[in-house]
Parts: C-alpha cells; structure tokens; sequence
C-alpha cells in the first residue's frame, strides 16, 4: 500500500507525539501535558487516513467509518468519564482486551486477500493470535477485578496443558503458512483456539498479579498493532505499535520488581500453591491470639496521639472510605494530631492506585509518604492505623523464607506503638496468606466496613 | 528462506524502525516511579489504539460488496475508537487527580 506525502509526514509527526507522550508521562509534571500530546498525534493520524487515503471509497463506506468511529467515542467516553476511580484498573484491563479484538478482527477479514503470501499470512496469523489473546486474556483480567471472577481457577497440571495448547496453537499455524492455505475454517479455528488460550492463560493467575498480566497483554496488544503495520507498510502502526511493545514490556518487568517478584513466577508459579503450602507445612507458626477493640477505644487513643499514620489499602477502594478518610485526617489534624499516610507502592490492585484514589478526595501532597521515607518514622508514631491493607504490612516478607512474598519490601507497621487493624473479617488478604501482625500483641483489630468504621471514628471523636 | 531475505531487503527501513523503536521504548521507561506506574501502563494502552487507522485501512479498501469484511471492519473501527477514547480519556482523569495535589 502507498501513502501519499501528505499522510506519510501526518504519520510522521503522530509517530514524534507517541514517542514524546510516554517520555512525558514518565514524569509527574508533565505526565498530563505528554498524554494529551499522545492523543492530539492520534487525531491528527486518525484524521489524516481518512482525508489522504489514496483510492475510491464508496460514500456509504465514509458513513459506515464515520459511524462507528461516533460510536465507539461517545461510549468510550462515557464510560470512561462516568466509572469510579476505584474501577480504574478493570477500565485499563477492558479497553486493552478492546485494542486486541480489534487487531484480530483485522486479520480475519485480510486472511483472504493475502493468499501465497507467505510472510503476509504469517504477519496476519500472528496478529489473530496475539490480538485474540490478549482480548480474551483481558476479557478474564477485568472479570477478576472486579470480582466476578475472583478465586485463580486452576486445572490440575495447568501449566503443562497450557503450554502444549500455545504450542499446538503455533505448530497449528506454521502448518497454515506453510501450506498457503485459503481455507477459513483453519482461520476461524485458530482464532478460537487463540481466544481459548487466553482464558486458561489467566484464568489461573491470582488477582492480586492482574496489574502484570493487564500490563503484559498491553504489550502484547501493541505487537499486534505493529504486525499490522508490517502487513500495511504502515509507519504510524508500526511505530505505535513497537513502542508500546517494548514500552510495555519493561514497565511489566518494572511492576514485578516493585513486588520482588520474577515474571516466571507470576505467570507460571501458582502463588496460591505456595502459599498453602507454607500455611500447612511451614516450621513457622503463628503464636498468640488476635485481640479486638471497639471505636470508642480507637476514637480516645487517637484523639490522645501526637502521630497517627494510615496505611490505606485496596479494602478502602471496596469501601469508598477515601473521602471518610480524609475527614478522619482533617480532623484529627484540627485536634493537633499529625497524620499522615503511608503508601506502599503496589497497595491497591495496582501500583499507584492509592495515590490517584486519595488524591481524587484533595488530601494534601505532603501527607503522602512513600515507603522508603516513612518506614524509619513508624517508630516515633503512636498509633498506625492499617484501613484494608494486608499483604504490604506483613511481616512475613521479612522473617519468614517460606512465604510467598518473602523478601517484598513491607510498610514496617509493627515498630509502632500500638496498632490498628480494621478489616471486614478475618479472611487473608490478596494473596491468599496468613498475617501475623495480626497476632501482635501491639495489634488491636477493628472489625467492619472500612467507610462505616471511620464515619463512627469521626463521630465519637467530634463528642468528645 | 528466500522469501524472508527478499522481505528484509524490500523492508529494510521498517526493519530499522522496528529494531530503533524498541530501544526507544526502553529508554523511554527507564526510571519512572512505582506511582506511574499505572497511568503510564494506561497512556500507553490508548497508544497501540493506533490499531484503530489498521480498521479504518481494512474498511477503505474491502469491496462494498462483501458485506461481512465491512460488518467486521465496522465492529474492528468500533473497538479500536474505544480503545483510543477510552484510554487517553482514563489516563488523563487518573493525571488530573495528581495535579490537584500541589
């Protein structure tokens, strides 16, 4: 296919924004700026296709393009606009399985118009089967996110029956280019299988490594987009799709290291069977008993506390508690407490996910503590209070080598004077293991809902 | 064999772009704080919405008449708009939450 000059430099330039976009959005400052500078270059190429594109299009066809293109705008923004921040990640996990099932499409209808070329059909097949998985694989990531699907479904053997289904899926499709054939029924099978392996690819994977996963098959997305660039000779798919490619892959390596976790391991290592077994097997046992508190006794030691720190976790998010939070703060503070937050960097369902979540409720930058920088101080702190976290204050990662997260760096909560817990029960958290802090004789647990718990705090502080 | 020779020698600029590109992806991402994590992981994703100007491409040149290529490239346009809106507009309500903190 040949571009015109015009839509060659378009493509150019949208290229530049992409590149320019992502290193913006590296930076807090500018993030903003690079990310409407991204979609500012997407217009322009979207635009421009449709202006400089060289060859008669039937007018109904314009129509059909400018349809759909209204469509998938007005809902894409609706939905994207109208879903709470605490669905965030589930949004990202959706529009990428979107992304994929648009590349697979693609490939489906260009399947017949590429026959005897080799190197086309093998460019095409590849877009089918990475696009598919990635959409199915997204479609899964999202249903675990938001809970439907929340429990990691594991056949037995999973791992080896997985692997020999994509390697049958790769052999399936060898066989396909090799013997240049038309034949759709072979495509629709392989699209199938494709989508198949998607689903048994996440399905065993624990919800609390669905940022990885989304964040991988976000990689996986843009190689299918770069294919398609290869098939079109299309600089601006190419580029975008490459960049994301790669981009996305050491961002996925990046969010593995914040949880001292290896890719191999997420993907393949079935947390929840380690897990169990250090539950079961482990020489570490968990001695003491859990002790419970009221509001009332929290709502005095805080109020009588020179420092209180909050450890907010993914239970705040489920809660909508960020907002009660932040008046549990401002009035604490009114009272001369301090308090401040610590955040650990992968608290939440992904990394980062508290910080947007209490920023949205205007809680002031510098009350948000970064774990290297509040760890020294949680010793000079009265009270900690831990709202729905777990896993990022358990000090397992520090003492037991047999736990599943050992060695990921925790909030160190237990130097504190005293420590708070609210839960809603006694269940164990994201990764499925056990907590000692809990049977801290520091530690005091606070049962109930996140929101309903702090709106009581609030209350019985005010009276007194 | 020869087919991939003759490819590489016809492509050899793509070829370039796609090896340079993936360094430039790498670089790009280098040190970026865990709290970037997540916006950059969502900017990105509305990037490879460029998949959308494939969907466009594919409706341009598939025969009026083939009423399922059209019915397909119609759904593939729509998914690749939702990718694109979606993702930019997500990312930058996630940003906008990260200025009102200064």
């Amino acid at each position: 296919m040949d571009y015109s000059f015009s839509l060659e430099l378009i493509y150019l330039v949208a290229s530049v924004t992409y590149i320019l976009g992502l290193k913006m959005l590296g930076h807090p400052e500018t993030a903003r700026k690079g990310n409407l500078i991204a979609a500012g270059g997407m217009t322009l190429a979207i635009l421009g296709t449709l202006i400089f594109y060289k060859g008669a299009v039937p007018t109904f066809v314009y129509l059909l393009i400018g349809l759909a293109i209204l469509l998938g705008t007005v809902s894409g923004w609706i939905i994207a606009r109208k879903v709470k921040m605490t669905k965030m990640p589930e949004l990202v996990s959706l529009f990428n399985g979107m992304g994929g099932a648009s590349a697979a499409l693609i490939g489906l209808i260009e399947f017949a118009h590429y026959t005897g070329h080799r190197l086309s059909i093998l460019t095409i097949l590849g877009g089918i089967i990475i696009g598919s998985v990635s959409f199915s694989g997204s479609m899964i990531a999202w249903g675990k996110l938001n809970g439907t699907l929340a429990k990691p479904l594991r056949l037995p053997k999973y791992n080896l029956i997985n692997n020999l289904v994509i390697l049958g899926i790769f052999a399936f499709a060898a066989y396909m280019v090799w013997s240049g054939t038309d034949s759709q029924l072979f495509l629709y099978l392989l699209f199938f299988a494709a989508l198949t392996y998607g689903v048994i690819f996440v399905l065993p994977i624990g919800g609390a490594d669905m940022p990885v996963v989304i964040s991988l098959l976000n990689s996986f997305t843009g190689l299918a987009a770069a294919l398609s660039g290869f098939l079109y000779g299309n600089m601006v798919l190419l580029t975008g799709g490459i960049l994301v490619g790669s981009a996305g892959t050491i961002l996925t390596f990046a969010m593995c290291k914040a949880m001292n976790r290896s890719l191999v391991n997420v993907l393949f290592g079935g947390f929840g069977d380690k897990s169990s077994e250090s539950l079961e097997g482990s020489s570490h046992t968990i001695d003491g008993e859990i002790k419970n508190t009221t509001v009332s006794d929290v709502a005095i030691l805080m109020n009588y506390s020179n420092r209180v720190i909050f450890v907010p976790g993914y239970g705040l998010a489920v809660a909508q508690a960020q907002h009660a939070i932040h008046e549990l703060e401002e009035l604490l503070e009114s009272k001369g407490v301090e308090v401040k937050y610590a955040i650990h960097p992968v608290a939440g369902r992904m990394p980062g996910h508290m910080n947007v979540l209490l920023a949205e409720t205007n809680v002031d930058y510098g009350k948000l503590a970064e774990m290297e920088d509040v760890n020294p101080e949680f010793q000079n702190t009265d009270v900690v209070f831990v709202v729905g976290a777990n896993d990022v204050v358990n000090p397992a990662a520090h003492n037991d080598p047999s736990s599943p997260i050992y060695g990921m760096p925790i909030l160190e909560v237990e130097h504190a004077k005293k420590v708070i817990v609210n839960k809603r029960s006694m269940k164990p958290g994201y990764a499925g293991i056990e907590n000692e802090l809990f049977y801290n004789p520091k530690t005091s647990m606070l049962f109930g809902d996140a929101k309903k718990v702090i709106q009581e705090l609030i209350s019985e502080i005010k009276s007194m | 064999m020869t087919e991939l020779i003759e490819f590489i020698t016809n492509n050899l600029q793509m070829v370039y772009i796609l090896i340079l590109m993936i360094f430039v992806g790498v670089e790009i991402i280098g040190h970026v704080p865990a709290v970037l994590h997540t916006p950059l992981m969502s900017g990105a994703n509305a990037i490879h919405g460029v998949i959308i100007i494939g969907a466009i491409l594919v409706m341009m040149g598939a025969d009026p008449e083939n009423k399922l290529a059209l019915a397909l490239g119609f759904v593939a346009v729509i998914l690749g708009t939702l990718n694109v809106v979606g993702g930019f507009v997500v990312t930058d309500r996630m940003l906008e939450m990260f200025k009102k903190r200064k």
